[in-house]
């Protein structure tokens, strides 16, 4: 990498050199990685609807099995043999797309907002729909205005699921009335804290309240989204000064109305901005970094290739040193790309090497895949990362896929390639020094430049 | 990319694949002493640490009181004359467990004695081991289908637990652990396998940044604790202190159950002083856990739990050799403790299990599954149909406080 440009495009925005790939070098050459639409999951994918139908097979199973079956033991282990192929073919293209992929920016947003709208894939039922949550409602919409993904994230089962929205009901609706049960506001209130206004928002404890009321009716049906007005509560809400729905029956166009005027709330915009601006470029931004991607976004109708723009446009981006540490996504991701292993290469995996390779290191190293502890993600923080756990984990992972992959590679071209006008004279130095070779690449990737973002 | 040249002599089969087999059998590497670790709700603490290789039951806690013992062992399990401690006037304790003798004191600390797990007979490490962890019921050492362990399928009972965020502290599981609620493990002592030229070169790369300095310090230190000779003395603590450290400091977080593994027990020559090393390596274990712990410590229960135990009879090299009924340490502020568990079979020959070994009286693992019912507030009935399907759990032996 001969330019700074190049290498902060590269390990900034992107995921890291990979031999033979054409590098970004400016903010140019970032967005067109964004022009074409995302290549989606590919043939064979799993969708949500067969998703929702393992889903019913397995209850189908477990009161065959609550009856005592004859067959019950190789119906259950039936579930859970497709179960677990679905989960391993997620995984494999999760991982292996941004392995393979030279638009790493587009690789970047997407964790990105997988992570704004932190969704959990623990247990079957959440596991299952966070795969199809990112297929369907975050990817697809990483360069589109920002209200469409919004829109898509709000009635995604995942997010009903995780978010318990599946459990609210307007306590004044049909059912509301018939079977006593009222309202949840759990998504209601993170849709504001996290998704658009932010926690320093101008909302309070009755916005919340209204906006629960109002995003009563979304719903589930087989396992699919569904507007449900008989649980929708009647009458017009009122949330950030604005009003929704009260003529007629309840619908999800009141919902969507709601939604896109949050996409668009002024601190929506300071919110996005700031988040954009600490992930990738690093912490405490200046006010007036953010108010230009904040207004850049405005007045792109809340687009967010509009925001983007702006976040690459200033010279801060392209400023060093690098103050962000990779996530363990990241740095598995850099590091696989960095000796040239393909999701090809994976695939050749069974499903155990996969687990024990890549799965369980990316959880040793703290992160472990679409499983972070809270609705509001994976923190930014550098010191939640470089532990002495985490980082010996980073390591002792990075030194067994060298010892297989890497061996032969020479520690001052690997260095170059990597980190390039990155690596300070002392990493040089101090690498050329190893005893093998295999050493000396090793001691790149565990180098703080190569960890830092 | 997909024209990046092969390596030579690497298929792309082999991609990770060899680093990956380490993880299969914890079992099958006597080696391998990875820290799992997983969090649920509640307060109590729940460490397991498996004693691989067949810790001495007969030597650790000496049944003094049972005058056939001496007609068996002229130089192990000596009583006073070895500096062992009272217990209760019958047992006395190791000498080398002296340091654990405050925690017996404070009914932190409690054994059970003549205990075992279904295997019988062939006393084999592995299978004895596989059986421990997988909990099943089958004397000759045969897993149950699913193959998971029982600290996992306890986990699956925890209501809302957060149990499926786990650490893989190293390069194997443990399978004690292993099943379908998710688990990761790391591993201290399993250190970064780098050559002493490459930890240095490693050490100044990380001296370039603070934050990685300061991590990167800790973390060589861990390592470099495993980096040692067998059987120093207080290299292998420095070992398990490293163990029980990061445990205590997850155990004090977010995590609830961990485990891990203590090896060296096998003691068929020279016990007095592989026993000695092995028992150091407990007790510093256990008091850095209560250490690192602090006021957790208040809620937690130790499980020490071995593969079968040891001959009665000392074999010509002053040391014993594979048997069958053993003994289980329980230590924690969680313990109802100073007690010795367990019916005593007694020691006279007739009284032997196949003439040979110290006659099991309880299964092991029942106590196992009323300290989970107490610490996690399981119902017994799924403790004996789900976690230890088959195992007898008797009557409460009120090992939790």
């Amino acid at each position: 990498m001969q330019t700074a440009q190049t290498a902060i495009a590269t390990v900034r925005f992107g995921t890291g050199a990979a031999p033979g790939q054409p590098m970004a070098n400016n903010r140019q050459t970032l967005m067109d990685q964004l022009r074409a639409e995302d290549p989606g999951p590919g043939r064979d994918y799993t969708d949500l609807a067969a998703r929702a139908k393992l889903l019913e097979d397995q209850s189908e199973s477990r009161k065959e099995i609550r009856k005592n079956a004859k067959n019950a033991k190789a119906l259950a282990q039936d579930i859970t043999d497709r179960f677990r192929a679905t989960l391993h073919q997620d995984n494999l293209r999760l991982i292996g797309r941004s392995v393979d992929s030279p638009a790493g920016f587009r690789e970047r947003l997407a964790w990105f907002w997988t992570d704004h709208f932190t969704v959990a894939a623990d247990g079957r039922r959440r596991t299952l729909l966070a795969y199809d949550f990112v297929e369907t409602a975050i990817r697809p919409y990483i360069a589109k205005p920002f209200a469409e993904m919004l829109k898509a994230v709000v009635r995604h089962p995942a997010m009903l699921v995780y978010l318990n929205q599946v459990r609210s009901v307007g306590p004044n609706s049909r059912m509301g009335q018939k079977r006593n049960r009222g309202l949840n506001e759990n998504l209601a209130r993170e849709v504001l804290e996290l998704h658009t206004v932010g926690v320093g928002g101008s909302y309070v404890q009755r916005d919340v309240r209204e906006f629960a009321e109002l995003l009563t009716g979304m719903s589930l049906e087989d396992g699919l989204f569904r507007f449900r007005p008989g649980i929708a509560e009647p009458g017009a809400e009122t949330v950030l000064g604005r009003a929704y729905g009260g003529k007629g029956q309840a619908s999800v166009e009141d919902v969507d109305r709601a939604l896109e005027d949050l996409a668009l709330h002024p601190d929506t915009a300071q919110h996005l901005a700031r988040k954009l601006i600490v992930h990738f470029v690093g912490p405490d931004p200046a006010e007036d970094y953010v108010k230009a991607v904040a207004d850049a976004y405005l007045q792109g109708d809340g687009r967010l290739t509009s925001a983007y723009h702006t976040l690459l446009d200033d010279p801060r981006a392209w400023a060093l040193p690098l103050v962000n540490a990779k996530t363990p996504q990241h740095f598995l991701v850099s590091t696989l790309r960095s000796v040239g292993v393909t999701s090809a290469d994976l695939a050749t995996l069974k499903r155990g090497e996969f687990g024990r390779g890549i799965l369980a290191p990316l959880a040793a190293m703290g992160q472990p895949i679409l499983r972070p502890l809270g609705p509001d993600g994976w923190p930014e923080d550098p010191a939640n990362w470089i532990t002495p756990a985490g980082l010996a984990a980073r390591v002792e992972w990075a030194n067994r896929v060298v010892q297989q992959r890497g061996k032969d590679l020479d520690p001052a071209a690997f260095l170059e390639q990597t980190l390039g006008v990155l690596a300070p004279p002392r990493l040089k130095e101090l690498t050329a020094r190893a005893e093998t070779r295999h050493e000396g690449v090793t001691l790149v990737l565990a180098s703080p430049t190569f960890n830092r973002r | 990319m997909s024209n990046t040249p092969t390596p030579q002599g690497l298929t792309r089969r082999g991609l990770l694949t060899r680093s990956l087999a380490l993880g299969c059998s914890a079992a099958a590497s006597p080696f391998i002493t990875p820290v799992t670790l997983a969090s649920t709700p509640g307060d109590a603490r729940l460490v397991v640490i498996v004693l691989r290789g067949a810790m001495d039951g007969l030597d650790v806690v000496q049944p003094i009181g049972d005058r056939a013992l001496r007609q068996h062992r002229k130089t192990l399990s000596l009583g006073e004359e070895g500096g062992a401690q009272d217990l209760d006037g019958f047992f006395m304790l190791h000498p080398s467990l002296a340091p654990l003798m405050p925690l017996w004191q404070a009914g932190e600390m409690s054994f059970a004695h003549a205990v075992s797990t279904p295997y019988r007979d062939k006393r084999s490490h592995f299978d004895g081991q596989d059986l421990l962890e997988n909990g099943g019921n089958s004397a000759d050492g045969g897993m149950t289908p699913g193959r998971d362990g029982w600290l996992n399928r306890m986990l699956s009972l925890l209501p809302g637990a957060q149990a499926e965020t786990a650490f893989a502290v190293g390069r194997g599981e443990l399978l004690l652990l292993r099943g379908d609620v998710p688990i990761s493990s790391w591993s201290p002592d399993n250190d970064m396998d780098l050559s002493p030229q490459a930890q240095l070169l490693l050490g100044q790369v990380w001296a370039q940044d603070p934050l990685f300095a300061a991590a990167g310090r800790t973390a060589m230190a861990i390592s470099a604790a495993r980096d040692v000779p067998e059987g120093m003395n207080t290299r292998t603590s420095q070992r398990a202190e490293a163990l029980a450290t990061f445990t205590a400091e997850q155990l004090s977080g977010a995590s609830r159950v961990a485990a891990f593994s203590l090896n060296g027990w096998d003691t068929h020559q020279s016990q007095k002083g592989a026993l000695n090393r092995a028992l150091v390596e407990l007790s510093t274990a256990i008091l850095t856990l209560k250490s690192g712990l602090g006021p957790v410590w208040g809620n937690t229960a130790v499980l020490c739990l071995t593969e079968f135990g040891r001959t009665v009879r000392e074999n010509g090299a002053k040391g014993t050799d594979h048997g069958t009924g053993g003994a289980a340490l329980f230590a924690g502020g969680a313990l109802k403790g100073k007690t010795v568990h367990g019916d005593w079979p007694g020691l006279n020959p007739s009284q032997l299990y196949r003439d040979r070994d110290l006659m099991p009286t309880a299964d092991v693992r029942r106590y196992a599954g009323w300290a989970m019912r107490d610490l996690f507030g399981l119902a017994l009935s799924d403790v004996e149909s789900q976690v230890f399907p088959g195992v007898e759990m008797g009557s409460d032996p009120r090992l939790i406080a």
